[in-house]
């Protein structure tokens, strides 16, 4: 079995930003705060958190909530982005965390759902976003999350089995984990689904028929982990098809063997993250239980 | 990688800088500011630069007028997610009065290379709902026109079970589903919106009227290709919630029956009827020797499995070697509830 090539994916990462009349750094433009959590969660798992100067990532201007970059409006999917970026660095504490809480707090409506911002698209996606958040900050009690909880459970998330989108059912069920609501969850058939996502290749794909993604093996690991349901899958089958995603060359990882790479598929093994977070394992633990990362 | 030679750079040849252009005469572009060190800075190309400063001009000034307009649409095209931009799009066109057909037109062009995008689906759905039940026909058609590129985007599909339930048009949706299928009967998106046909049309009479000639459809299907994974659960959503008639159709384990005895592409046959065993389901001896027949050598001998819903898990868990552990975890489900 191959190996991962830590020290490529690494230098890959670092030389993104570098990329001047790269299709890719203008239309993600907007995504550059969630590409910097992707891409530092990264490098701490390697862990080479240490190559980036962390005071110069904390120092952006903070005013509540955070939108994609600068001059976008606030937004939920990147205020989670933000407060993921700065538990790695361990800086939760340069938030203003009442003016984050009460960002959030104001986006869930009266049916208990979440709206991205305050012009109102709900989605289940952005209750995740305020949940994960408001747990990390540990003001989840700032919301109502029973009327939180009643709104994802009553998400169609399932017609007879014929169903949503992975990151859909990986948001629907990280909320209820982090909110000790799984109990609302048929394991067994979701786990089911879950791991009849695995295909000949080892890799995982996101509905049937579909081809294998290396960033399933993300929203479907975690899912069965949280569910714990992860051994139903073939571990070491997909261990070699997210190998098989490198470019041992250059760095990177994609979304499929030679496909091209960037840094949203570069995330990598996952025994070392924590599934309902989405963050390194030892940086949750030090924000719940306040041991420090060795 | 993609090159920036790419379609993108049509739009560009033809970049005409907007300092030059007169319609943005008096326009103060506003640079952004990254703060004294930037993190994760991105080396943005010139016109995308250009065109984000004289957005962030009008923007910050929230002038709401044609210029603005065309400012939405250019910055749009440089950045199709930009929700923020979106969202001053939509403040322009209700101050100033929008044509809401132009803007349906609008976003088809954005969507010919961003079908995917969550942004251009909200504005399209934000426009279709100003237009009313009038607008439901091109919806439809706008979404049929996507799934001739990619019969499976999760987006158009949301966006089309919207339109029905809010716009209506409900009248050939099956028959569109038929059409589907016929083009690729293993197209999940398809089976997933004929279920959403039948259990939500309010013409249909609902899935207790539809259930007896859609299992039949199933079944069809099922036999055309054993190995296709959505008419299987098809079936069993058409009994969902109604065990005792899902145990008492005689079609449905007469259909599994003939896929065991055809011996290939069998793992969805074996399951279903380990489900139908679950739920106390009495399989007469043809089906026994059906189920007895698949044993290979590896498993031993026949009768040291009495139970037939342990032989199923061992049979499965030698064909379908990937979920070993699953089906272990089956056959001691089924062990402890005999």
């Amino acid at each position: 079995m191959g190996e991962l090539a830590g020290d490529k994916h690494v230098k890959y990462i670092l030389s993104v930003e570098k990329k001047k009349d790269s299709f890719e750094s203008v239309v993600m433009e907007h995504l550059r705060l969630n590409g910097a959590y992707w891409g530092l969660t990264t490098l701490d798992l390697l862990g080479k958190l240490d190559t980036v100067d962390s005071d110069e990532v904390v120092s952006a201007a903070f005013s509540g909530g955070f939108g994609g970059n600068i001059g976008h409006d606030l937004h939920l999917l990147y205020t989670l982005s933000a407060v993921q970026v700065l538990a790695l660095f361990d800086k939760l504490d340069v938030l203003d965390i009442n003016k984050v809480t009460d960002y959030i707090r104001a986006l869930q409506n009266e049916d208990g759902s979440f709206s991205g911002d305050i012009w109102g698209e709900v989605d289940t996606r952005f209750s995740y976003c305020a949940i994960c958040c408001l747990a990390i900050l540990k003001r989840l009690d700032s919301i109502n999350v029973e009327k939180a909880v009643r709104y994802i459970v009553s998400s169609k998330l399932w017609m007879a089995g014929l169903v949503a989108l992975l990151v859909q059912i990986f948001c629907y069920v990280g909320a209820l984990a982090i909110t000790g609501s799984l109990h609302h969850i048929d394991k067994d058939l979701l786990g089911w689904w879950l791991c009849e996502r695995q295909v000949k290749s080892g890799g995982l794909n996101g509905r049937p028929e579909k081809l294998a993604d290396v960033c399933y093996s993300w929203w479907v690991l975690s899912s069965l982990i949280m569910i714990d349901r992860v051994h139903w899958i073939d571990k070491e089958k997909l261990i070699k098809f997210i190998l098989d995603c490198q470019d041992t060359e250059n760095g990177g990882i994609s979304d499929r063997p030679d496909d091209a790479v960037d840094i949203f598929h570069t995330y990598p093994e996952l025994k070392a993250t924590d599934p309902a977070y989405a963050l390194p394992v030892d940086v949750v633990n030090r924000i719940f239980f306040g041991r420090c990362s060795t | 990688m993609a090159s920036s030679s790419s379609s993108e750079g049509e739009g560009r040849r033809a970049w005409v800088p907007l300092a030059s252009r007169p319609e943005f005469a008096g326009v103060t572009p506003l640079p952004q500011d990254d703060g004294p060190s930037p993190v994760v800075a991105i080396a943005y190309r010139d016109d995308f630069r250009e065109t984000m400063d004289y957005f962030r001009s009008l923007y910050s000034s929230r002038e709401l007028s044609p210029r603005s307009l065309l400012l939405t649409s250019l910055a749009i095209s440089v950045n199709p997610a930009n929700y923020t931009v979106w969202h001053f799009r939509r403040q322009v066109l209700e101050a100033l009065g929008a044509d809401w057909t132009e803007e349906l037109g609008f976003t088809e062009g954005v969507a010919k290379r961003n079908a995917k995008n969550y942004q251009l689906w909200h504005h399209r759905r934000w426009v279709a709902e100003k237009l009313g039940p009038d607008a439901a026909s091109r919806e439809l058609e706008f979404t049929r026109k996507i799934f001739c590129l990619d019969a499976k985007n999760y987006h158009a599909w949301s966006h089309r079970q919207w339109v029905l339930q809010a716009l209506g048009g409900w009248e050939d949706e099956l028959d569109y589903c038929a059409q589907l299928l016929e083009e690729d009967v293993f197209n999940n998106s398809a089976w997933n919106q004929r279920y959403f046909v039948i259990t939500k049309s309010p013409s249909l009479g609902g899935l207790n009227a539809m259930r007896d000639s859609e299992v039949d459809y199933a079944i069809e299907a099922i036999h055309a290709n054993p190995e296709n994974e959505s008419p299987w659960r098809y079936l069993r959503g058409l009994y969902n919630d109604e065990n005792e008639a899902w145990l008492n159709d005689s079609r449905v384990h007469s259909a599994c029956l003939r896929v065991l005895k055809a011996k290939r592409n069998f793992k969805f046959a074996l399951s279903t009827l380990l489900d139908l065993l679950g739920l106390g389901f009495k399989p007469n001896q043809e089906i026994k020797d059906a189920i007895t027949s698949l044993r290979t050598s590896d498993l031993g001998e026949a009768g040291s499995d009495s139970d037939l819903a342990n032989s199923i898990c061992s049979i499965l868990g030698l064909e379908d070697p990937m979920r070993a552990n699953y089906w272990t975890w089956r056959k001691q489900q089924a062990s402890s509830s005999s």
